[in-house]
């Protein structure tokens, strides 16, 4: 049985009107946002499912635009996203889809950063504002958001988790939940560590120089 | 788990009983162990949300409003000014519906609210509470409690059934929204755990086998006039737990009972937007107006 603690019930504080198709939508946004690194210059959206057939009403677009600069689903400045973007120079282009995906509220949303890095993210709003990171690049995954985690890109290769785990052991970071994703043996692979505290730059930048097999570390 | 922890009515009130404390204290206790935080950091986590939700109200009861889809707003107004003069159901019944209108208007139009528990039933709690505080003289540490029964009660239900309206119909929204006010008021007029939870089993028993059946599958229409009325079923379902009135049927197999209905209940009335007023030739007619997609019959 599932364990609801007080702010799963009275809350979460957010912008109206639905707490999957806004509060979860602008979730989507902010996640995709901290993937991509932040300063986005463009950012092209697509709704499928729910997301497109009622996301206008629910102001869907308005809210993964919002994400997309930063907000909070408490903001309210979220109905204005779409002005605060033109006015913050960041171009955006929304598709509704018809095509349909694994989960009815889901959202795939590519950014270009000003330096021209292009991310792929793609996500679903699973219910009450909770949501799930299900891509990055091409790259399956499971990611909630709901901790802070540690994405690490890596080759498939013996010993590459032990070092990560090591490097968090000794930084006294805990782990909450982990998993590892791959494409295909020997091949790119992916982890995924939610944990109890945030991990540094620092930290980073040791477990990306530590072992070859190692491609890219993201704390978000 | 340890002491605090409960996950039915039953495992509530004997931790009440055991250990002589109401069921906000028990809640904010089951809180500090599941959370590892302090008393006072949630306390204060939940009055910047008691604000939140304070200023929904307000908004929604004092600023011309209109949701994005130009289907609601402005309704809240019009019922709080009859209210104020001469309503049929009574000024406090009838305000504490207007409010709670207020907070799901506001949120239709796209502003600030607190889901509680979610944001189509957000108007019961703060609409019975705000304006019970009014009258009762309940200061915001009080109405913090209430939040807390409130948190309890729904936790409850949540872990038992679902307070999802995809999952159980509108009985699992605004139903567990007038359950949980029902408690907090009871708590907060002096009731003992006893009667909280006949309070919250009577205003589920109230609205069991209501669907959810959202006009163009936006909360507007119906859900705006439901919170109204989970307003006065919190109100009335409290009135007769106060008066010693008991639940035949207990809480905990009430929980039980709303989720056998809302499993029977067919998907088409379970937040689809294809069944109830959303099937109607009004409501397909304001659905084909806003440019969505017919309803696909099965």
């Amino acid at each position: 049985m599932q364990t609801y603690d007080l702010f799963d019930i009275i809350g979460p504080r957010m912008v109206g009107p639905s707490s999957s198709h806004t509060a979860g939508a602008a979730r989507l946004g902010r996640m995709a946002n901290k993937i991509a690194g932040g300063h986005v210059k463009r950012a092209h959206i697509t709704l499928f499912g729910s997301f497109a057939t009622t996301g206008r009403g629910h102001g869907t677009d308005k809210a993964i635009v919002a994400g997309i600069l930063g907000m909070e689903p408490d903001d309210e400045r979220l109905r204005y996203s779409m002005l605060l973007a033109k006015e913050a120079d960041v171009e955006i282009s929304v598709d509704f889809s018809e095509e349909l995906r694994d989960h009815p509220n889901t959202a795939e949303i590519e950014i270009e950063t000003r330096s021209g890095n292009i991310t792929r993210v793609c996500g679903a709003s699973i219910g009450g504002g909770s949501i799930l990171i299900t891509e990055i690049n091409g790259l399956e995954m499971e990611l909630s958001g709901d901790y802070p985690a540690l994405i690490v890109r890596h080759r498939d290769a013996p010993g590459v988790i032990n070092t990560v785990t090591n490097i968090l052991a000794n930084e006294h970071v805990n782990v909450a939940f982990m998993r590892v994703f791959r494409h295909a043996r020997r091949q790119d692979a992916c982890m995924v560590i939610e944990t109890d505290s945030p991990v540094s730059e620092r930290v980073c930048r040791l477990i990306l120089d530590w072992n070859e097999n190692i491609s890219g570390v993201l704390a978000v | 788990m340890t002491g605090y922890c409960f996950t039915s009515g039953e495992e509530l009130i004997a931790i009440c009983k055991k250990e002589g404390l109401t069921i906000s204290e028990v809640m904010l206790r089951r809180q500090q162990e599941l959370s590892d935080n302090t008393a006072e950091s949630i306390l204060k986590e939940l009055k910047t949300t008691l604000h939140a939700m304070k200023r929904s109200v307000e908004e929604g009861l004092t600023e011309e409003l209109e949701s994005v889809s130009g289907l609601s707003g402005g309704d809240a107004m019009r019922l709080n000014d009859r209210a104020e003069k001469n309503a049929l159901s009574g000024a406090l019944a009838a305000k504490a519906a207007a409010a709670s209108m207020a907070v799901v208007e506001v949120n239709a139009a796209m502003g600030r609210i607190v889901a509680a528990p979610t944001a189509g039933a957000s108007g019961i709690l703060p609409g019975v509470l705000f304006t019970c505080a009014k009258e009762r003289g309940w200061n915001d540490e009080k109405l913090l409690s209430g939040l807390l029964t409130a948190g309890a009660i729904g936790s409850i239900i949540a872990a038992n059934a679902s307070i999802s309206g995809a999952e159980h119909g509108c009985q699992a929204e605004t139903g567990s929204a007038a359950a949980m006010a029902a408690a907090a008021l009871c708590e907060l007029d002096g009731g003992s755990a006893d009667r909280c939870l006949n309070a919250a089993a009577i205003a589920l028993k109230n609205v069991m086998g209501l669907v959810c059946d959202p006009v163009a599958g936006l909360v507007e229409c119906p859900c705006i006039k439901r919170n109204a009325l989970g307003a006065m079923n919190a109100l009335i379902s409290a009135d007769m737990a106060l008066a010693g009135i008991p639940s035949l049927i207990p809480f905990d197999e009430t929980v039980m009972a709303m989720r056998s209905v809302g499993r029977l209940m067919s998907p088409d009335l379970r937040e689809t937007a294809r069944g109830g007023c959303a099937a109607t030739p009004t409501g397909r007619a304001i659905r084909k107006k806003l440019g969505l997609n017919e309803i696909e019959e099965e």
